[in-house]
C-alpha cells in the first residue's frame, strides 16, 4: 500500500538523491534518511514550530510537509548555519543571552529568526514578537530570545 | 587570589552543541537494527477487557511482536511508589501493561514492535480489542461518593488519607474575632516539555548487560526498580542520559513504558527505541496541580492570623504513581507559607478519579497552597479593612525568629523548620519594584475603559532535598579536571554551575573542567534531579571532593618538592609557594605525572581522584514574593499582565544569568499554566485537550514585562554553599498573583476568584455570576 518516489533536494548545499516513501515526513526524511537530527519534533501537528527549516527561503513546518513535496528544492537545517563551526552573530547572540535551556526549540527558533532576519534587517520588537510567536519555548519565557535577535539586528 | 567564579554570570560551557545541532537527544540515538515500538492505548476512561486479537498485526510485515498483559512475566510487580508513600496508596499502583480493566484514557494496553514507526503504528490499528465500557468517574466529588469504584481491591476511591496537626487549632477557632471559609479548586496541567518522552534500550545476551538511554531525572532509582521487574542484577543495568529537551518534574519517572521498552528489547533480541508523539504525552504523562480545598481560617480583628483548618482533596487520575501523594501533601505541608500562623490542621485526602495519573509538576503543591492561602489573606484583608500588604507584613515571620519552627507539616513526621531568611525584605523589594503604593491609589477602572489590579503573593519553597548526592573528581592527562555526577539535567545549565563551583573549589580555570553526568555508571548511587536540589546538594558534594583532591594535589607536589602540603596552594590550575613569592612551582599536568603508577611521588594508590557524598536530612527553603499589575477586560475576559515582578532568595546565587533565566522562564510557564492551559475532562473521563491546539501554551506574544529580583540575604546554614536552589520559586505563586489581582481588578463586580484558570470564559462567568 506505500509506494516510493525518488527526489532530489539540496540541503545545507549539498544535493542528495534518495528513495522515499511517499507518506514520509520531510522532517523524518531529514532525520532519518540523511542522519541531520538537529531539526527536533515537539508536536508533530505544526503548533510547536521545533521542526522549522528553510525551504528555497521560507521558514516551514517539516512535520507538516511530506519529503516528496520538497523534490527540487533547497532546504536549510540548523546544521547548515555554522558549517565550519564557527558560531554565527544570531548563535552567539542566543548564548550571550541565555536564550536557550533545554535547546530542543533552539533549532526551529534560530532558523524562523533566520529568515525573518533576511526580510526585516531592522525590526521592532513586536515585529520580533510576531515572528517568533509560532515558535513554543517552555523554558525561556521568550525575553531572552527576543533580546538576542535584537541584538544581532542591530549590530 | 581568590578566583570568583561562584557569583559570576558566566554564558554556558553546553550552548555550541545545542546551537548547532549537534546535541544528541533520545530521538537521536540510533543503534544497530534498532527496532521501533509503539503503544496501543486505551480510547475509554473505564472498561473492562474482554479480549485482545493480535494476530492480524502480528502478521504484518516489518512487525517483530506484539506483546499485551499476558505476555508480561508471571512474577510482574506494579510500579512502586518512589516518594510520599501513605498507607493505602498500594491498592492503586499501575502495572506496566493494563490487564483486566482499563482506568483511563490512554492506559496502556499492548505494545508493537516493528521495523519503523510508520509500520508500529499501522499495526495499532489492526489490534482488534473488545471492550465493555464502565462508568467513569472525572471529578473528585463524583469519586467519593464510590459509586464507580476504580480498583475493587481497594474497595474505594479515597485512597489515602493523613492528618497534619500543629497546635490546637480548634481552641483557636473558638476563641477568634474573625472566621472565614471557603473552597477552591486548581486545574489540572501539566509540564509539557517541548522534547516528548522516549527510551532506547538494548540488551546483550552475551554479557547479559542491558543498557537503557532515556531522558530520566532519577536515573538510580529508575534502575532498581526495572532490576526488580526484571528479576536482574542492578549492576547490570546501565543507564545513560543523553540531551534532554525539559523536565518540570514529570519527565524521567518510573513511567509503564520504562518497564515496557526494555522488556520488549529483551525479548526481540534487538535495539529498541519508543518516542511517543504529543497527544500520547497529554495523555499519557504524569499530570499534575489538580486540589480541591475547603478551608477555614482565623484572625484576630486587626488582622493576627491565628489558624487554618483544611480539607484538601487531591485528583490522584486513575493510578497512585511514582510520586505517592506528593501534591495533596505538599499543598497540605506548605499551606501555611512564611507566615506565623500558631495552629494548624489539614486533612489530606487522595481520591482516585479515570484521568491521567498525576504527579509533580515544578513547584509541585506550592503552586497549589499558595493560591489558596493568598488568596484567603486578600478576602481576610478586605473583610477586616486592612491593606493587603499591611496583613502580610504583620504576619511574615520577621528575621529575628529565624531558625523558625512550623511544626510537624511533613507527612515523613518530621517537623518543617525555616532555616533562614529576611522574608519582609524581599516582601518590600517585589512591591517597590511594581510600585505597589502607587498602583494601589489608582481607579480600578481606567482611561483605558479596562480594570485595572494588583495582586501580590509571598511564599516559602522546600528545596535541597536530601538525604545525599555524590561528586566523583579526578584530576587526569594535561590537568584536565573530571566531574562525574549520579545527577542529571534537563536544561538547567548543570554543565556551567557545577563547573563554576568547581574552579573554585579545586583552584583551576573553568575551562580545564568536564562534567559528566546522568549515567548511573558514573556513581554507584544518587538521589536524582528534582525539587531545586541539585546546586544545593551535589554543589555541596563537588565543594567537597573539590577539597580533598586539592589535599591530594598538595600532598603529591609537597612530596614531590620535600617540602610540607601546608606551604603550598593551587590557583588558576598551578602549584604556588606559599613562603616564596614568584612563578608557580608546579602545573596539573605534571602533578598528574607524579601521581601515576610507576612514577609515584607518594604512597598509597596511584592516580588523583576523590568521591564524596554530602548528606543531610534536614531541608533549606527559599523563599520570595510575586506582585502583578493586570488590566482586565471586562467585555470580552481577557487579562493583560502589564508588569510581573518576581523576588526570591535563593541563599547564593552561583550564576546570575542562569538564574534570572530560572526566574523569568518559571514566571512565563506559571503565567501560561494559570491563563492558558488545561487538562480539560468531559465528565465521562474523555480527554478534550490532546493537543495544542486545545491545550494552549504561552508564545511570545503572551509574555509580559517580568523584572526578576535574585536576592542572597540569607545563606542557608545548612550546606557548605549556602545555597537553596532556585528554578521553581517563579512559577509557584503566579496563580496565587494572578487571582489576587484579577480579584482586585473585579472587586467592583464583587469578583471572588476561587477557581483556576484565569481563563477570558471562566472571567465572563465569574463577571456574570456576581453581577447578575
Amino acid at each position: 500500500m506505500t509506494t516510493n518516489r525518488s527526489i532530489r533536494v539540496t540541503v545545507n548545499g549539498q544535493e542528495y538523491q534518495r528513495e522515499v516513501e511517499v507518506r514520509m515526513t520531510l522532517a523524518d526524511f531529514l532525520r532519518e534518511s540523511l542522519d541531520l537530527t538537529g531539526t527536533h519534533l515537539g508536536c508533530e501537528h505544526g503548533v510547536c514550530g521545533a521542526c522549522t527549516v528553510l525551504l528555497n527561503g521560507e521558514a516551514v513546518r517539516s512535520c507538516l510537509m511530506l519529503a516528496v513535496q520538497t523534490d527540487g528544492a533547497s532546504i536549510e537545517t540548523v546544521e547548515g548555519l555554522a558549517p565550519d563551526g564557527e558560531l554565527t552573530s544570531l548563535q552567539l547572540a542566543f548564548q550571550q543571552n541565555h536564550a536557550l535551556q533545554c535547546g530542543f526549540c533552539t533549532p526551529g527558533l534560530l532558523m524562523t529568526a533566520t529568515a525573518f532576519l533576511r526580510e526585516t534587517p531592522n525590526p521592532t520588537e513586536e515585529q520580533i514578537k510576531d515572528a517568533i510567536s509560532g515558535n513554543i519555548c517552555r523554558c525561556t519565557g521568550y525575553h531572552s530570545i527576543i533580546q538576542a535577535i535584537k541584538d544581532v539586528s542591530q549590530s | 587570589m581568590t578566583q570568583n567564579y561562584i557569583g559570576a554570570p558566566i554564558t554556558r560551557k553546553e550552548d555550541a552543541r545545542f546551537l548547532t545541532g549537534r546535541a544528541t537527544y533520545l530521538d537521536d540515538i540510533k543503534r544497530p537494527g534498532m527496532l521501533h515500538a509503539a503503544i496501543l492505548r486505551s480510547p475509554h476512561a473505564h472498561a473492562r477487557i474482554i479480549s485482545i486479537d493480535t494476530k492480524e498485526a502480528l502478521s504484518m510485515p516489518g512487525v517483530s511482536a506484539v506483546i499485551t498483559y499476558n505476555d508480561l512475566p508471571a512474577s510482574i510487580q506494579p510500579i512502586p511508589v518512589r516518594i510520599f508513600n501513605l498507607p493505602g496508596l498500594e491498592r492503586c499502583l499501575q502495572y506496566p501493561l493494563a490487564g483486566d480493566k482499563v482506568r483511563y484514557t490512554g492506559d496502556p494496553v499492548a505494545v508493537v514492535v516493528a521495523e519503523n514507526r510508520y509500520i508500529a503504528e499501522d499495526a495499532l490499528e489492526v489490534i482488534a480489542v473488545d471492550y465493555e465500557p464502565l462508568p467513569a468517574v472525572a471529578d473528585v466529588r463524583e469519586g467519593l461518593k464510590d459509586d464507580v469504584v476504580l480498583h475493587d481491591e481497594a474497595g474505594t476511591n479515597l485512597t489515602g488519607s493523613t492528618t497534619l496537626n500543629v497546635g490546637d487549632v480548634d481552641q483557636a477557632f473558638s476563641n477568634a474575632e474573625y472566621t472565614r471559609k471557603e473552597e477552591f479548586h486548581t486545574h489540572r496541567h501539566t509540564g509539557n516539555p517541548l522534547e516528548t518522552r522516549g527510551l532506547v534500550a538494548e540488551y546483550d545476551a552475551g554479557t547479559g548487560q542491558l543498557s537503557v538511554w532515556g531522558p530520566t531525572k532519577v536515573p538510580h532509582f529508575n534502575r532498581n526498580i526495572l532490576s526488580n521487574q526484571l528479576d536482574m542484577d542492578r549492576e547490570n543495568i546501565h543507564f545513560f542520559e543523553p540531551d534532554v529537551g525539559g523536565g518540570f518534574g514529570i519527565r524521567g519517572e518510573f513511567y509503564p513504558e520504562d518497564f515496557l521498552v526494555p522488556f520488549a528489547a529483551i525479548r526481540v533480541g534487538k535495539p529498541v527505541k519508543w518516542v511517543e508523539d504529543r497527544m500520547e504525552h497529554l495523555m499519557a504523562a504524569n499530570h499534575s496541580r489538580e486540589v480541591r480545598c475547603q478551608v477555614e481560617i482565623a484572625a484576630k480583628k486587626d488582622g493576627t492570623l491565628l489558624g487554618i483548618r483544611a480539607d484538601i482533596y487531591g485528583d490522584m487520575g486513575a493510578y497512585v504513581r511514582t510520586h505517592g501523594c506528593v501534591v495533596p501533601a505538599l499543598t497540605a505541608g506548605m499551606l501555611t507559607g512564611p507566615y506565623r500562623i500558631p495552629s494548624y490542621r489539614a486533612n489530606i485526602n487522595c481520591v482516585m478519579t479515570n484521568k491521567t495519573g498525576t504527579g509533580t509538576y515544578r513547584g509541585p503543591g506550592l503552586y497549589e497552597g499558595a493560591f489558596i492561602r493568598e488568596r484567603m489573606l486578600d478576602l481576610v484583608a478586605a473583610d477586616l479593612g486592612i491593606d493587603p500588604a499591611q496583613l502580610r507584613l504583620n504576619n511574615l515571620v520577621r528575621p529575628d525568629e529565624m531558625p523558625y519552627t512550623v511544626g510537624l507539616t511533613r507527612i515523613d513526621g518530621k517537623e518543617t523548620v525555616f532555616d533562614s531568611g529576611n522574608y519582609p525584605s524581599a516582601f518590600n523589594q517585589a512591591l517597590a519594584k511594581l510600585d505597589y503604593q502607587a498602583l494601589k491609589s489608582q481607579p480600578r477602572k481606567a482611561s483605558d475603559g479596562r480594570y485595572h489590579g494588583v495582586g501580590i503573593s509571598s511564599y516559602v519553597e522546600p528545596t535541597g532535598f536530601g538525604p545525599y548526592e555524590g561528586a566523583r573528581i579526578t584530576l587526569t592527562e594535561g590537568g584536565i579536571v573530571k566531574v562525574y555526577l549520579g545527577i542529571t539535567t534537563l536544561g538547567q545549565g548543570h554543565e556551567t554551575v557545577m563547573a563554576q563551583i568547581c574552579a573554585d573549589g579545586l583552584g583551576v580555570p573553568m575551562d580545564s573542567i568536564q562534567i559528566f553526568h546522568g549515567s548511573t555508571d558514573y556513581l554507584p548511587e544518587s538521589v536524582g534531579t528534582f525539587g531545586s536540589r541539585v546546586t544545593v546538594m551535589a554543589g555541596s558534594a563537588i565543594t567537597m571532593a573539590a577539597g580533598a583532591l586539592r589535599a591530594k594535589i598538595l600532598e603529591t607536589s609537597a612530596a614531590y618538592l620535600d617540602t610540607e602540603p601546608a606551604q603550598l596552594e593551587l590557583r588558576a590550575g598551578q602549584v604556588y609557594s606559599k613562603v616564596s613569592a614568584g612563578g608557580p612551582v608546579l602545573d596539573l599536568a605534571r602533578v598528574v605525572q607524579l601521581a601515576q603508577e610507576g612514577n609515584q611521588t607518594v604512597p598509597g594508590e596511584p592516580g588523583l581522584e576523590a568521591t564524596e557524598y554530602f548528606r543531610i536530612e534536614e531541608w533549606t527553603y527559599s523563599y520570595g514574593t510575586h506582585a502583578a499589575h493586570v488590566a482586565v477586560d471586562a467585555e470580552t475576559g481577557l487579562i493583560e499582565i502589564l508588569h510581573y515582578v518576581v523576588a526570591e532568595d535563593v541563599g547564593r546565587c552561583i550564576n546570575p544569568l542562569l538564574t534570572h533565566g530560572q526566574s523569568v522562564g518559571g514566571a512565563a510557564q506559571g503565567i501560561g499554566g494559570t491563563i492558558l492551559e488545561e487538562l480539560v475532562y468531559d465528565s465521562g473521563g474523555q480527554l478534550l485537550a490532546g493537543t495544542f491546539m486545545d491545550y494552549l501554551l504561552p508564545t511570545s506574544r503572551d509574555i509580559p514585562p517580568i523584572d526578576s529580583i535574585i536576592l542572597e540575604e540569607a545563606p542557608s546554614p545548612l550546606n557548605p554553599l549556602g545555597a537553596k536552589g532556585a528554578g521553581e520559586g517563579a512559577i509557584l505563586a503566579t496563580g496565587a498573583t494572578l487571582a489576587n489581582a484579577v480579584s482586585d481588578a473585579l472587586a467592583d463586580f464583587g469578583v471572588n476568584v476561587t477557581e483556576l484558570p484565569l481563563s477570558p470564559d471562566n472571567i465572563k462567568r465569574w463577571i456574570r455570576e456576581s453581577h447578575p
